[in-house]
């Protein structure tokens, strides 16, 4: 044992054993120690992971990373003009509850991650780490074994919050490493709207590995919009379990504006009938930014209904890559299931892969799914001009027009003209 | 208004125009007829500056401004218009949000302030009706789902908008039925005024019977080899496009 040679993966996790999780109770003591384990039959995925192919991570496997601290940081940079909402923020994986901002309201519970571990709730235990464990993806298994702190959110049945809820997640320094964790369960006939911001505060090569669970129950409806934002300079890896019950609603939106490498890994598993799902998707890639969205969408019952659309602008020297996969089990009979991928290259040199996948195991279903990746419509641009529309203008509208209907389901306005805002920005 | 002097230009190094002269004044509508690949929607092309074309002789001089120097836009600013054969279908941008781009971006052009809100909405209410343009297409994505009748509608909308002083209609009858060119051919009428003037391409006679022409010039093989009266094109429909391949076979 003592010859044997520590591999790049045993080198990364040395970083975390600094971090001491001994007042935890030892429910979750003993999560962490399943994980550890888990940890021992992987390894780092390399080009040769089909799932894994096109986003390489030398980046992040050779920095050496410490472990990100708790920070006072600036928040007025990150809020979103004319938002009305609960503040939650989180720096480096930790929570910061003198910069929040929690209206109470009856039948719902925010907190930290840890402090909810510690409060005997029933709800936490059934669900935290419920939806992660086993699945044998390395990043998720870290943090499942290292994560530090996050926010908690339940809503009892039947409650409807009347704020939605802003976490920003800051993470700051070079070469930081942040693991934040967060759950949501809305009980029955529960409604709740969640924006978690991603950013950066300064610093660059820090690195975010974010697991977030959501557990959404019986006719109850969750929205919840990722901005990332964070930089091109850092990295981030992100993966969201959603779990969805009978009669749920569930719709994600994530914008991506920039980043040296983001991975997003979500996966929503639809295990009762007559759901309706909903993932939407933008990122807009410069200079050498490379953006990875993987999406898996499980229909295991009957009468459900799925829409996926994700769309791309990718400049300069940036990639993209999209894999997006929807199951549709034996049982799950009168699936309607649609799902596409849309790029636009501005540059020579901006590169996309793009993978819809189908798997159909049921006879009676409605799927399609499709993926498009191509240049500014030539022919349009001289319409606009032959109008009087210079070109520039002209370019304009098109990208802005592409975009904009990437997250038409952002149900929040003043999300929707922060992101309206952010793209005109980009492209003036 | 316009003089086309010798033009000559080609794509991809192949010669389509070979020497066009054309004269026209304000207050006049001009027609030009030709047979399939004559270099009809060649020479809307080069006067409108679509990049592909290569102009290799002559000069084009619009209100004495050399207008082959100018980009699309700015020729468009100076008060050209071409109504598309082939309306260009755009998802997601709106038909009257780009028209307000193109009209306040001609008013900069000119020096003058951006178009009111008020004048703006009085202004589409007005020429949306000259077409019979339902004002739900007109707050559509442009041309999107539209259409080939309303494609065309919409580009006599837009040319009723922009307020042109040439407006080259490049086969705008194509495709078209007998009321919707009937409407078409109102609108431009109704636009008619003696400060400008209007091409109207086209490969059939029908259109000129609603849009009566001052001349008529049939183009063959990137030159004009006839021009008359309005009697020509009723000639033309009555003789065939073999009448003059045969009189003037290269």
């Amino acid at each position: 044992m003592t010859t044997a040679e520590l591999t790049k993966k045993d080198k990364f996790l040395t970083v975390f054993s600094s971090l001491d999780f001994k007042s935890e109770p030892e429910h979750y003591a003993q999560l962490r120690k399943e994980a550890e384990a888990e940890l021992l039959t992987l390894d780092f995925p390399t080009s040769k992971t089909e799932y894994w192919k096109y986003t390489r991570l030398g980046k992040i496997t050779n920095n050496n990373f410490q472990i990100g601290k708790v920070e006072q940081v600036d928040i007025k940079p990150f809020l979103i003009p004319n938002l009305d909402a609960n503040l939650l923020v989180v720096v480096n994986g930790f929570f910061m509850e003198e910069l929040s901002q929690i209206a109470s309201q009856n039948g719902i519970t925010v907190s930290s991650l840890s402090k909810a571990k510690t409060q005997n709730s029933t709800v936490f235990a059934k669900h935290f780490n419920q939806y992660t464990q086993n699945k044998s993806e390395l990043f998720l298994a870290i943090n499942n074994a290292f994560h530090t702190d996050g926010i908690y959110i339940e809503l009892a049945k039947n409650t409807t919050a009347e704020k939605p809820y802003h976490i920003i997640n800051i993470t700051t320094e070079n070469n930081s490493i942040s693991q934040s964790r967060n759950l949501f369960v809305s009980s029955a006939g529960s409604e709740v709207k969640i924006i978690e911001s991603f950013v950066n505060a300064n610093g660059s090569e820090n690195f975010i590995n974010n697991v977030t669970e959501i557990y959404v129950a019986e006719n109850s409806m969750v929205e919840y919009n990722k901005i990332q934002d964070k930089k091109d300079t850092n990295f981030s890896i992100s993966t969201e379990q959603v779990y969805q019950q009978a009669n749920s609603n569930f719709a994600i939106n994530t914008a991506t504006f920039n980043g040296a490498l983001v991975r997003n890994n979500l996966n929503i598993e639809v295990d009762a009938s007559n759901c309706e799902t909903s993932l939407s998707g933008l990122y807009l890639g410069k200079n050498k930014d490379h953006i990875d969205n993987h999406t898996v969408v499980d229909h295991k019952k009957p009468h459900c209904n799925s829409f996926e659309v994700y769309k791309g602008i990718l400049d300069d020297e940036s990639t993209g890559v999209f894999n997006g996969k929807v199951f549709v089990r034996q049982d799950a009979q009168k699936t309607n299931a649609f799902q596409q991928n849309n790029n636009i290259l501005l540059s020579d040199n901006a590169v996309m892969n793009s993978k819809p996948e189908l798997e159909i195991y049921a006879d009676d279903v409605k799927c399609s799914h499709g993926s498009t990746t191509g240049q500014i419509d030539d022919e349009a641009i001289f319409y606009l001009q032959s109008r009087g529309v210079g070109r520039k203008s002209a370019l304009n509208l098109m990208i802005n027009a592409f975009a904009k209907d990437a997250l038409e389901k952002v149900t929040i306005e003043a999300l929707q003209e922060y992101i309206d805002a952010k793209i005109e920005e980009r492209f003036a | 208004m316009i003089k086309i002097k010798n033009l000559h230009a080609s794509i991809d190094g192949k010669e389509i125009l070979k020497g066009i002269n054309l004269e026209i004044k304000a207050g006049e509508v001009h027609a030009i007829m030709g047979p399939n690949g004559s270099g009809k929607s060649t020479l809307s092309s080069v006067l409108a500056g679509r990049e592909e074309y290569e102009v290799t002789e002559g000069s084009v001089s619009f209100d004495g401004k050399d207008i082959l120097e100018l980009s699309p836009e700015d020729r468009a600013r100076e008060g050209l218009f071409l109504a598309f054969q082939y309306p260009v279908e755009i998802p997601g941008v709106s038909n009257i949000n780009f028209l307000k781009t193109a009209i306040n971006e001609t008013r900069a052009y000119k020096g003058m302030e951006p178009v009111s809100a008020k004048e703006f909405l009085a202004l589409v209410k007005e020429k949306s009706a000259l077409v019979e343009l339902d004002s739900k297409l007109a707050n559509r994505s442009v041309n999107e789902g539209f259409s080939g009748g309303e494609k065309k509608r919409n580009e006599i909308f837009q040319m009723a908008m922009l307020e042109p002083k040439l407006a080259i209609l490049d086969e705008t009858d194509s495709g078209l039925d007998i009321d919707a060119l009937r409407i078409v051919a109102n609108g431009v009428n109704k636009l008619k005024s003696p400060n400008n003037a209007t091409i109207v391409i086209t490969h059939y006679q029908r259109l000129l019977d609603y849009i009566v022409p001052d001349f008529v010039h049939v183009l063959y093989n990137g030159k004009i080899v006839k021009t008359g009266g309005k009697e020509l094109a009723l000639e033309l429909e009555e003789k065939g496009y073999d009448w003059i391949k045969g009189e003037f076979k290269v």
